[in-house]
């Protein structure tokens, strides 16, 4: 998605020549996104692997203070950013898509790893939601598996330059009327009910990955157990066959 | 899910039942516990498993040996090593493979400075979940990060590793690397310290800690609880010692035994086996041979690992894992896939005492023995 920074009309000799007699002259959008962006608060809730970078990124040697995302909240009533840091279970789906109805307005996602994003090498589980992307709507993607704490760190500052361009006029959280509650998926005996919310993803028309795989995803499950005692009757020491 | 929170009466008393999780700063990960409390004290708590339940065992069916390799990373994500260890060893009995000596060293090597990694973690975490919010924590990651970067300059990440292959490892350690090893574990001594005057005798951590969640012997023993935790009740039992797999056999190192079995001995264990880590470590460096660091059977097989055919059979491989017995069963039918796969996980297995641990104690004190059993949610669930 392409940004268009807000700048404001004044010009720049101007806006200098006032700012050295300590004039700041500026626009209302600019100020109020430079203090949502330089201070948003990320959601403490770790799902896998991922979670160990952006503890890592949390400490000394990543700083992630240094972009003002510090503040680790435990309660989704307090936190601007969750950060989807793992593969989503069809067991946990309907948690994180709860926790993200509870947190406040203006609220924003970031999909931590591949898993997160599409499933990632988990995606042939039964038990692996394909992509988080289906239930609410995600503002950055970060792959990896997992992705280096200077990549969240990326990931922060895209965010952060995706915060610059929003508008109060136009921000939908200002709208009259806004309902931004999704719904929750629930588990049932045949994984998740609905498989997923259109008003927020739609399958593809073309399945690239069948098409890039072929026949080779669908490995038939082998029905003949190996005899075991027999093999050993027949080569009791097994001589290395590879 | 209905009836999460209820008040009941019971004999007269009030028992709360609380539910923990799955998204709790203090489960490690997505655990979720259901605790029945009367007044402060714990009176039942039952673990509720499973969201994070990726299917590890289903996928490893489907896939052709090498390729289960960077799976088992995915296991025990804070030491990825110690898994890559026990699958190799696995795969290598099922096929009769041998290991050269220098691949054997390099394998130690990699796992002892795994297991460091592992048990600072841990402890920082276990502090941080007594209330020392992120200062013991940052002096451990400070330490990890060290270790993690020659993580990632020998095996190409800082997390999943995937650098052991059947029959040797992926790639060698050069002079610099053993350099920086060497000077790893001549550093580490005095972090140890410096995190000792701090915690050790430190009366909030002793007060807090001791004759907390005390496993007994015989209760740990019955339940087939391994690792730390195990040897913290003392009981002597490391399979490093029992099984002396690879060449452990041949390093002096000592196994550190608690006395009562409380969390203080769980948290000061892990210190001890930091220093017999780097005990092993120093002996390690100091014997390494030169030579080959992959079997040469098994070098066509990278470049084609839909080849590699173990013969018909089963192999049961375990290694200590810093977290306990980590096992791995493998059944071949002949073909490139496994006809099963089965782990032994020590964390799923070391939570079932928890309950144990946690009846007739505090509130406040579930979370320091959750922490202290030392659990990684990719490895209870897989």
């Amino acid at each position: 998605m392409a940004f268009t920074e807000n700048k404001t009309e004044v010009d720049e000799t101007l806006r200098a020549e006032l700012a050295s007699k300590g004039v700041i002259w500026t626009s209302l959008d600019f100020l109020y996104n430079w203090g949502r962006r330089s201070s948003v608060w990320p959601m403490q809730f770790g799902l896998a692997c991922c979670a160990f970078e952006m503890i890592a990124a949390a400490c000394a040697r990543y700083d992630i203070a240094r972009f003002g995302a510090e503040l680790f909240r435990a309660s989704p009533r307090q936190a601007d950013l969750m950060i989807i840091s793992g593969t989503v279970t069809k067991k946990m789906a309907p948690q994180v898509v709860r926790l993200f109805n509870q947190m406040p307005e203006p609220k924003y996602v970031l999909t931590m790893g591949a898993c997160a994003i599409s499933g990632g090498p988990f995606i042939d589980g039964y038990n692996v939601l394909r992509g988080i992307d289906r239930y609410i709507p995600v503002d950055v993607h970060l792959p990896g598996c997992p992705p280096r704490p200077e990549a969240l760190l990326h990931g922060l500052m895209e965010l952060q330059k995706k915060i610059a361009s929003q508008e109060i006029l136009k921000a939908e959280w200002y709208q009259k009327g806004l309902k931004r509650e999704f719904p929750i998926p629930e588990l049932g005996p045949h994984g998740l009910v609905p498989k997923f919310n259109p008003e927020v993803w739609q399958p593809a028309k073309k399945d690239p990955r069948r098409e890039h795989y072929g026949a080779t995803i669908l490995i038939g499950k082998k029905l003949k157990a190996p005899d075991l005692e027999h093999a050993a009757a027949v080569k009791p020491a097994a001589p290395g066959a590879v | 899910m209905p009836n999460i929170i209820e008040t009941k009466k019971l004999d007269g008393s009030d028992i709360l039942e609380i539910n923990f999780g799955p998204q709790h700063p203090s489960t490690h990960g997505v655990f979720r516990m259901i605790v029945q409390t009367e007044g402060e004290k714990i009176r039942g708590l039952r673990p509720i498993f499973g969201y994070l339940h990726r299917n590890h065992e289903q996928i490893a069916e489907n896939l052709p040996y090498a390729a289960i390799m960077p799976y088992t990373d995915r296991l025990d994500y804070v030491n990825a090593l110690a898994n890559n260890f026990g699958y190799a060893l696995t795969v290598e009995k099922l096929a009769s493979l041998e290991v050269p000596e220098r691949a054997e060293y390099l394998r130690v090597i990699m796992a002892e400075l795994a297991r460091i990694v592992n048990h600072i973690t841990v402890i920082g975490f276990m502090l941080n979940d007594l209330g020392a919010f992120f200062t013991p924590l940052l002096y451990a990651f400070r330490e990890r990060e060290r270790i993690l970067d020659l993580f990632e300059e020998v095996t190409g990440s800082r997390l999943m590793n995937n650098y052991f292959r059947f029959g040797g490892v992926k790639r060698d350690l050069t002079a610099l690397h053993l350099a920086t090893i060497h000077q790893i574990v001549a550093k580490f001594p005095a972090f140890l310290e410096e995190f000792e005057t701090l915690l050790s005798k430190n009366e909030i951590l002793c007060m807090r800690c001791q004759n907390v969640g005390v496993l007994s012997p015989e209760t740990a023993t019955n339940a087939g609880i391994t690792g730390p935790v195990l040897r913290a009740s003392g009981v002597n039992y490391d399979i490093r010692k029992v099984d002396g797999y690879s060449i452990y056999h041949r390093f002096d190192f000592k196994i550190p035994l608690g006395k009562k079995g409380d969390v203080y001995d769980r948290y000061y264990v892990r210190i001890l086996e930091i220093r017999e880590s780097l005990k092993i470590l120093e002996q390690a460096l100091a014997k390494i041979p030169q030579g080959e660091i992959l079997n040469k059977k098994t070098v066509p097989f990278i470049k084609m690992p839909r080849n590699f055919k173990p013969p018909v059979g089963e192999a049961y491989g375990r290694v200590e894992s810093p977290k306990g017995e980590l096992g791995f069963y493998v059944v071949s039918d002949g073909t490139p896939q496994p006809w099963r796969y089965h782990v032994r996980a020590p964390s799923l297995i070391n939570l079932t005492v928890l309950e144990e641990m946690c009846l007739g104690q505090k509130i406040a004190d579930a979370i320091i023995i959750l922490g202290s059993i030392d659990i990684v949610l990719g490895e209870t669930d897989r």
